[in-house]
């Protein structure tokens, strides 16, 4: 038995307990060889919940009733790319939202007509997300697509503006009339503001093509679910493996970014410091004042559902927690999203790590974080791990690039 | 450094005999049965629940029917109900407000809006008031 013998040990001592040690290791190591998945049956769940195998079937949109309509999909396909769309005839969706950025621009805060306010949020598994924008101030993907449409700063538009683009182009009409029915011969408020929902509607069908596919973490996970010990080896690296157990352990990533998009799309103040220049941004305290305004919101008479299921607006928590509170995004497809933080404040993963790690006190609220007090090394391998979740979208090509 | 090595090598050696125990461990927690029936704080009142999502996932939102009886099993008829929960140890709430929208008889009230975004221990508090006798009871949850 070796014990703790007081710093008196000398150098000799040591190294028999290291010689005791190696032998001990040389004899175990080929069991461990055979049972290399040192994961516990709680930390197989856990990985079990992360993966993309277990993210259920896209849950129907029953307020959008082209939701699922692949004309309309078509329509928003190409109203997404359409620069018509605003104000100075040069700006479209696919300006921010680009796909080869996996739907995000590079830039810390997004640039159209002006700056926005914000950081360009990837749409890839957004149709799954109760909540829409940092702050959530939309709470479906078909309400959210009309906001920048009216923003100064983005597409600086009006919906008189969209509906006129729709009238007057003798393909959209039709397309829209084969959608929607006819357009109203006598355009006044009511009318303008349903078709100007109903561009919301086609445009959402659309993005909710766009999802994620599986990358090397899920296929490392159905090695581990399966007990595949040569695919886990070829799979991940020693470095890789750590990082995943800091990942669901002293990390605590899982606690936001959980489920198999790593996402539990929920508002956190995670102290992140104000943008240089800006007021401390007060997030979700703001957004959910919005979003239960909202005249194109759950509850508005633009909702196609036959009995609205509006639980998550009707239950919504609000109040004095949320204040410097943003959305937990994805962290599949890293690769393409830097810079990170809800106005690109942290340029790289490392540095987000290491916000982390350091977890400082916020500027307005509560920050929920702790120090994790993770060395540079235990950081890199989180670093290395986060990479493997990075994957081409399972969205056929031609949804990535402008329409024919 | 030459304590810092002594130090590392035992713990290794710790760690490798220690994994199967905490194996054995999680196994045994996994399977542990959960109460069925909470009596609230002052034994007032026996609570129960069903959950329209079963096993209740995280990031779903979904709801309960919490039934309430009397010390002497009757059912508690028409009384006031409030439910919170949060998780004691991130010291934060739930991410949705959940209420009681209806009393369906035989002592079951709908409780709508309830969601998980984290896993871990949740602890729900339900408050029971039938006009006469105000108390509460704490459910605890592992997801």
């Amino acid at each position: 038995m070796i014990r703790w013998r007081g710093k008196s040990a000398t150098i000799a001592t040591i190294a028999t307990e290291a010689a005791v040690l190696a032998a001990i290791v040389c004899v175990t190591a080929p069991l461990h060889a055979a049972e290399p998945e040192s994961w516990t049956a709680r930390e197989i769940d856990m990985l079990r919940s992360l993966s993309l195998d277990n993210l259920e079937p896209l849950p129907a949109d029953t307020s959008n009733a082209v939701a699922d309509d692949p004309v309309a999909a078509d329509f928003g396909h190409e109203l997404f790319f359409d620069t018509r769309l605003s104000s100075n005839g040069g700006i479209a969706c696919a300006t921010c939202h680009q796909p080869e950025r996996r739907f995000t621009d590079g830039l810390q805060k997004g640039v159209a007509i002006g700056t926005s306010k914000r950081n360009t949020p990837s749409i890839v598994g957004a149709a799954y997300s109760p909540w829409l924008y940092w702050d959530g101030r939309r709470d479906s993907l078909w309400s959210q697509a009309l906001a920048p449409l009216e923003d100064t700063a983005e597409h600086g538009s009006s919906r008189e503006q969209i509906v006129q683009v729709i009238a007057t182009d003798p393909s959209y009409r039709a397309t829209y009339e084969s959608l929607f029915g006819p357009l109203p011969d006598r355009i006044d408020r009511d009318a303008i503001d349903r078709v100007f929902a109903n561009i919301g509607k086609a445009i959402a069908a659309y993005e909710r093509l766009l999802l994620p596919a599986p990358s090397r973490f899920d296929r490392y996970v159905e090695a581990v679910v399966t007990g595949d010990v040569q695919a886990q080896a070829e799979m991940f690296s020693a470095e890789e493996v750590n990082g995943l157990r800091l990942y669901i352990g002293a990390a605590n990533c899982t606690q936001c970014h959980n489920g198999p998009l790593l996402t539990n799309n929920e508002f956190h103040n995670t102290g992140v410091i104000a943008f240089p220049g800006d007021v401390p941004d007060k997030g979700r305290v703001t957004g959910v004042r919005e979003v239960l305004n909202n005249p194109f919101n759950c509850r508005s008479e633009f909702n196609d559902a036959a009995n609205a299921d509006c639980a998550e607006l009707e239950f919504v928590r609000t109040g004095p927690e949320l204040v410097g509170s943003f959305r937990t995004p994805s962290l599949r497809n890293l690769e393409f999203t830097a810079p990170f933080m809800h106005k690109g404040q942290l340029g790289t993963l490392a540095d987000v790590l290491r916000h982390y790690n350091d977890a400082p006190p916020a500027m307005i609220g509560h920050s929920e974080l702790a120090p994790l007090k993770l060395s540079h090394r235990e950081l890199q391998d989180l670093e290395a791990f986060l990479h493997t979740l990075d994957a081409p979208l399972k969205t056929a090509v031609e949804w990535l690039q402008p329409p024919d | 450094m030459v304590t810092r090595l002594h130090e590392f090598l035992i713990a290794t050696l710790l760690f490798s005999l220690a994994t199967p125990a905490i194996t054995i461990a999680d196994e045994h927690r996994d399977s542990a049965e959960r109460p069925a029936k909470w009596l609230s704080e002052s034994g007032a009142y026996t609570v129960s629940f069903t959950s329209s999502v079963q096993p209740i996932e995280i990031n779903r939102i979904h709801e309960w029917i919490v039934h309430i009886e009397t010390e002497e099993g009757d059912p508690v008829e028409n009384a006031e109900i409030t439910i919170e929960g949060g998780m004691p140890a991130h010291n934060h709430g739930m991410p949705t407000a959940p209420r009681v929208t209806e009393y369906l008889g035989d002592g079951d009230y709908r409780a709508k809006g309830l969601r998980f975004h984290m896993q871990g221990e949740w602890q729900i508090t339900i408050g029971i008031d039938d006009g006469s006798v105000s108390d509460s009871v704490i459910i605890n949850l592992q997801l």
